[in-house]
């Protein structure tokens, strides 16, 4: 059976199709906390600042998990 | 067409390089990824830029500066002045015999002047019809969304004074 047709490849596709959703999700939520923050920030509200910064800080690092859940995955993937 | 290419057994350096013009459309799972997480990384520095700004921008000092005598303004009445800079416009309301309030004159959509409406009862923003509440100077109508700024308004002896801005209703 070629090695790109294979269950385990197939599995792999999956499983780094899920991570990139899961990212894009984040995502969207990271950019809203972005702007949310802005504007309470501009509004006076300081106290939302850093929290938001933490949360923000939060969701990069679980991205970047991901990411490198995604890079291992690729890697396995491409041994010959 | 598919966005994505399928994973192929060249060598890594050889399909991030790709010398094939064919293969110049496709991005890989991979390198979207990298531009997915590279995005994330920019919010969060915005976000710490954000906590950055409002470290170093301290809570500002504002003067204490005499606006009108408090038997001048009749009740119901209204008078402009300037507060904290001679630049920036805001209304002194009499809402009762001893009730002052005051409030900055740049609407919080788009900063157009707001007027004092006796007929409503209300702070009313002739641009796209904004009006805020005399009370407190929240939002009743249109597209603002913020509240007006107050300026704090002491009286001392006959003389009302000017000593801050609150930023929330
Ligand atoms: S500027 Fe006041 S409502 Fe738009």
């Amino acid at each position: 059976m070629d090695r790109q047709t294979s269950p385990s490849a197939k599995r792999s596709v999956t499983a780094i199709d899920g991570a990139m959703a899961l990212i894009v999700i984040l995502l969207i939520v990271q950019i809203w906390l972005v702007s949310a923050t802005l504007e309470t920030y501009l509004a006076g509200h300081y106290e939302t600042v850093l929290p938001g910064a933490v949360l923000s800080g939060t969701i990069f690092l679980v991205c970047f998990g991901l990411y490198l859940f995604i890079e291992r995955l690729d890697a396995e993937f491409r041994k010959p | 067409m598919s966005l994505f290419r399928k994973p192929s057994r060249e060598p890594l350096w050889r399909d991030e390089f790709s010398v094939f013009s064919n293969d110049e459309k496709y991005v890989s799972r991979r390198q979207f990824s990298k531009f997915l997480v590279l995005t994330s990384l920019a919010m969060f520095v915005g976000n710490l830029w954000i906590l950055v700004r409002s470290w170093f921008s301290r809570k500002p000092l504002y003067p204490v500066t005499a606006i009108a005598r408090a038997n001048e303004v009749p009740v119901g009445g209204v008078r402009l002045f300037q507060y904290p800079t001679p630049q920036e416009q805001c209304i002194l309301l009499r809402t009762g015999a001893n009730e002052y309030v005051a409030y900055s004159q740049k609407c919080t959509h788009l900063s157009c002047s707001v007027f004092y409406s006796a007929a409503s009862d209300r702070l009313e923003c002739p641009c796209h019809n904004g009006a805020f509440s005399v009370r407190d100077g929240s939002p009743l109508q249109g597209p603002p969304r913020r509240p007006l700024p107050r300026i704090v308004v002491e009286r001392k002896g006959d003389v009302l004074l000017a000593t801050g801005i609150k930023l929330e209703a």
